[in-house]
């Protein structure tokens, strides 16, 4: 059991909080390209690199495809390697997403999650980093400025894995965590350190003596076959992250759970939701229980791999529930994050009630009182005066 | 300079059995490069292309050295991130500091002059110490010979076609040397397979350059150029002769053109081989065929010209 570590109390944005995480990591190589509302991360990093407090090759390259490129060499060649990115810059680096994923490259990569264009516009949902969904990489999402650290630390931990050796996006919404400054608890470094380790590469590309061919073209003969090991590493890297995770939940004194389930072991109506938002909606749900509603909140940390089980045990026993979710899916019913609820709920046997909403796309604001109409919503969809499907929350 | 007894005692760095075309001039170009490495060890990646899925088909590689493939536009930025992690582990320790390695990206014309220009531009920008070879055949023959901004003007290529209005290619081909030369990266030049001592010593000085380096080498294809495979080096070497293809490196900022034995020849010699220009000699394109010699003419006097301004002070 490890000892509980000291922690100093800080006043930091998210992106101050990942740039700590990089800066204790000391990765060998970070290759960036500048996004709004990513760029804090790599301007606090170059400071790191200007001032020799990591040892890191930077890499400014000339654009995101190219940074994803340049971090699968680098981490190929045996290198700790992360970068960070948002938006269009995960939009233009999406070719060589699943690459790093399908070549089993533990590349750690920060999203300030922002909508995507068109209509250009630099403020936070979550359609960059669910277009990104079905890559291979692993998916966390970062509630706060605490969290964003937290979830880097144990993504850097849980990619390097000899058991994972997968990448990880550490995903923190945009300005409303990458930018608001918050109280923190930054780990010593000396404990950070240690429990970060370094990496040892299973087939660096360096090792001449022993050459290897990374990349490789793979046809129908084997093809199939790779792609049922890569989805049998993701979801077999659930274990890895829970004992990780609980590793650093012991050192830092944070909990960590792949759902986290607010008042949802009594509750009638529960609100499920990823990254920021969910304050609100545990706001809510505290004044209503002061009169007498059983409300609950099931945020979801780790989307990839999706956590069905614990989400069906924080879900079980309510009335009614409601998905929210931060990114379209056009022409189809529900969104990402309530198709999982579904898939989750239906594959149990649970024949929970569920609606969902569609919510605070490209900024828009997510107040108290959408919450309110939600609870309000799950008490006629559990008596059945209204149907499940899927409504624009507060739309003019 | 290494000559033809010494080259052949080298280590042989692209095994035989691959599934290149017989006469494919990617494989060509590949050898002797690496032969510009000596004993050195190196490491390589190729963009999308002929030259990696014949090389490097699962589960089978036909390269001695460590090889990298990732995507079609990035040969450079994956090399750039091998040659970052070199730097980022050798400076932690966890790379002996007497150990050198080369690093060498391979890409076609379509990888290097039109989708990969971009990650190539920004990799030589940023000082990457590497060698970037384009192996230029003058289109995309991977996907059955479509034109590039490499395929010569007039030729004939699956999407620029030969027909009543229309006779090949309508657009001069992209100078990519003299675009790489305004880089002012320590090393660049202009080589022919066919040419193989030439080539051989102008990757021996990109490989013993300290920056980054970028060769463009002719390297035909038969399939796509419409010739016989066994042609390959003697087309190849037809470009030199007729001035299409002159042979010239920068080296720090100086200019220096290969001289070539005899009077240069008409560049009718390249062209009436190879059947991708053969609608050139069909009545009514003689304007053409003139036009082509004198924006052959004006290449090579361009080349000429730098290699006169831009030349070692004496």
């Amino acid at each position: 059991m490890a000892e509980r570590a000291e922690q100093k109390i800080v006043s930091a944005t998210g992106n101050m909080m990942v740039t700590e995480a990089f800066r204790q990591a000391d990765p060998d190589v970070v290759c960036a390209y500048p996004i709004t509302p990513q760029t804090t991360i790599v301007e606090g990093f170059a400071k790191c690199v200007a001032n020799g407090q990591v040892h890191t090759e930077f890499v400014t390259v000339e654009s995101e495809h190219s940074s994803m490129s340049a971090c699968i060499g680098s981490a190929q060649a045996g290198a700790r390697t992360f970068t960070a990115t948002s938006s269009q810059g995960l939009a233009y680096m999406y070719e060589e997403l699943p690459i790093a994923a399908g070549m089993r490259l533990p590349i750690v990569m920060a999203n300030a999650n922002r909508a995507i264009s068109a209509p250009i516009n630099i403020h936070c949902d979550h359609s960059d980093v669910m277009g990104a969904r079905d890559t291979g990489w692993l998916l966390f999402f970062a509630e706060d400025a605490q969290e964003a650290y937290d979830n880097t630390m144990i993504a850097i931990r849980t990619a390097e894995d000899k058991d994972v050796q997968l990448p990880v996006m550490t995903t923190l919404d945009g300005f409303i965590t990458t930018h608001a400054m918050e109280r923190a608890e930054l780990m010593n470094d000396e404990a950070a350190k240690e429990f970060l380790g370094e990496r040892t590469p299973l087939f660096p590309l360096l090792d001449t003596e022993n050459p290897i061919a990374a990349g490789m073209f793979a046809d129908q003969d084997s093809y199939f076959e790779l792609h049922k090991a890569l989805r049998d590493a993701v979801t077999a890297s659930k274990p890895v992250i829970k004992r990780i995770g609980d590793e650093w939940a012991e050192l830092s004194g944070r909990p960590f759970d792949f759902v986290d389930a607010w008042g949802c072991d009594d509750a009638d109506y529960i609100i499920v939701v990823l990254g920021s938002a969910a304050g609100n909606a545990r706001h809510q749900a505290r004044l209503l229980r002061e009169k007498g509603v059983k409300a609950g909140v099931a945020r979801i940390r780790v989307f990839r791999p999706f956590p069905y089980e614990e989400l069906v045990a924080a879900l079980h026993g309510a009335k009614a529930v409601a998905v929210l979710d931060r990114s379209e899916n056009f022409g189809g019913e529900y969104g990402p994050v309530g198709l999982e609820v579904a898939t989750a709920l239906y594959n149990a046997k649970e024949t929970i009630p569920l609606k969902n909403y569609m919510f605070g796309l490209g900024g828009h604001d997510v107040t108290l009182e959408q919450m309110e109409q939600v609870y309000e919503d799950l008490e006629k969809l559990a008596a059945g005066t209204i149907d499940g499907s899927i409504e624009y929350l507060g739309n003019r | 300079m290494a000559n033809l007894k010494e080259l052949s005692a080298l280590p042989e760095r692209l095994a035989g059995g691959h599934r290149l075309c017989g006469g494919c001039g990617a494989s060509i170009c590949v050898r002797q490069v690496l032969m510009g490495a000596g004993d050195a060890d190196v490491v390589c990646s190729s963009a999308t292309g002929c030259l990696e899925v014949s090389t490097t088909v699962y589960p089978y590689s036909s390269w001695k050295t460590p090889f990298i493939h990732n995507a079609f536009a990035n040969s450079a930025a994956t090399m750039s991130g091998v040659e970052a992690a070199y730097n980022g582990l050798k400076r932690a320790g966890k790379i002996p500091a007497d150990k050198e390695i080369k690093f060498c990206a391979f890409g076609g014309d379509g990888g290097t002059y039109d989708i990969g220009l971009q990650s190539l531009s920004g990799a030589m920008e940023r000082g990457h110490n590497m060698v970037y070879v384009c192996y230029d055949n003058g289109a995309y023959m991977n996907t059955g010979i479509q034109r590039s901004s490499a395929t010569p003007h007039g030729a004939w290529a699956t999407t620029s076609e030969v027909g009543s209005v229309q006779q090949g290619k309508q657009q001069r081909r992209k100078d990519l040397t003299s675009i790489m030369a305004a880089h002012h990266i320590p090393y660049v030049a202009q080589a022919s397979i066919s040419n193989w001592r030439d080539l051989v010593n102008k990757a021996e000085k990109a490989f013993n350059t300290d920056g980054p380096a970028f060769i463009d080498v002719m390297a035909p294809c038969p399939r796509g150029w419409r010739i016989k495979s066994d042609e390959t080096v003697e087309i190849a070497r037809l470009a030199v002769e007729t001035g299409f293809w002159p042979l010239f490196e920068i080296d720090h900022g100086v200019w220096k053109m290969t001289p070539v034995r005899g009077e240069r020849k008409p560049l009718t010699e390249f062209l009436k081989p190879q059947g991708r220009f053969k609608h050139l000699f069909k009545p009514g394109n003689e304007q053409l065929l003139e036009q082509l010699q004198q924006e052959c003419d004006e290449y090579y006097a361009y080349v000429e010209r730098m290699c006169s301004l831009y030349a070692e002070e004496k």
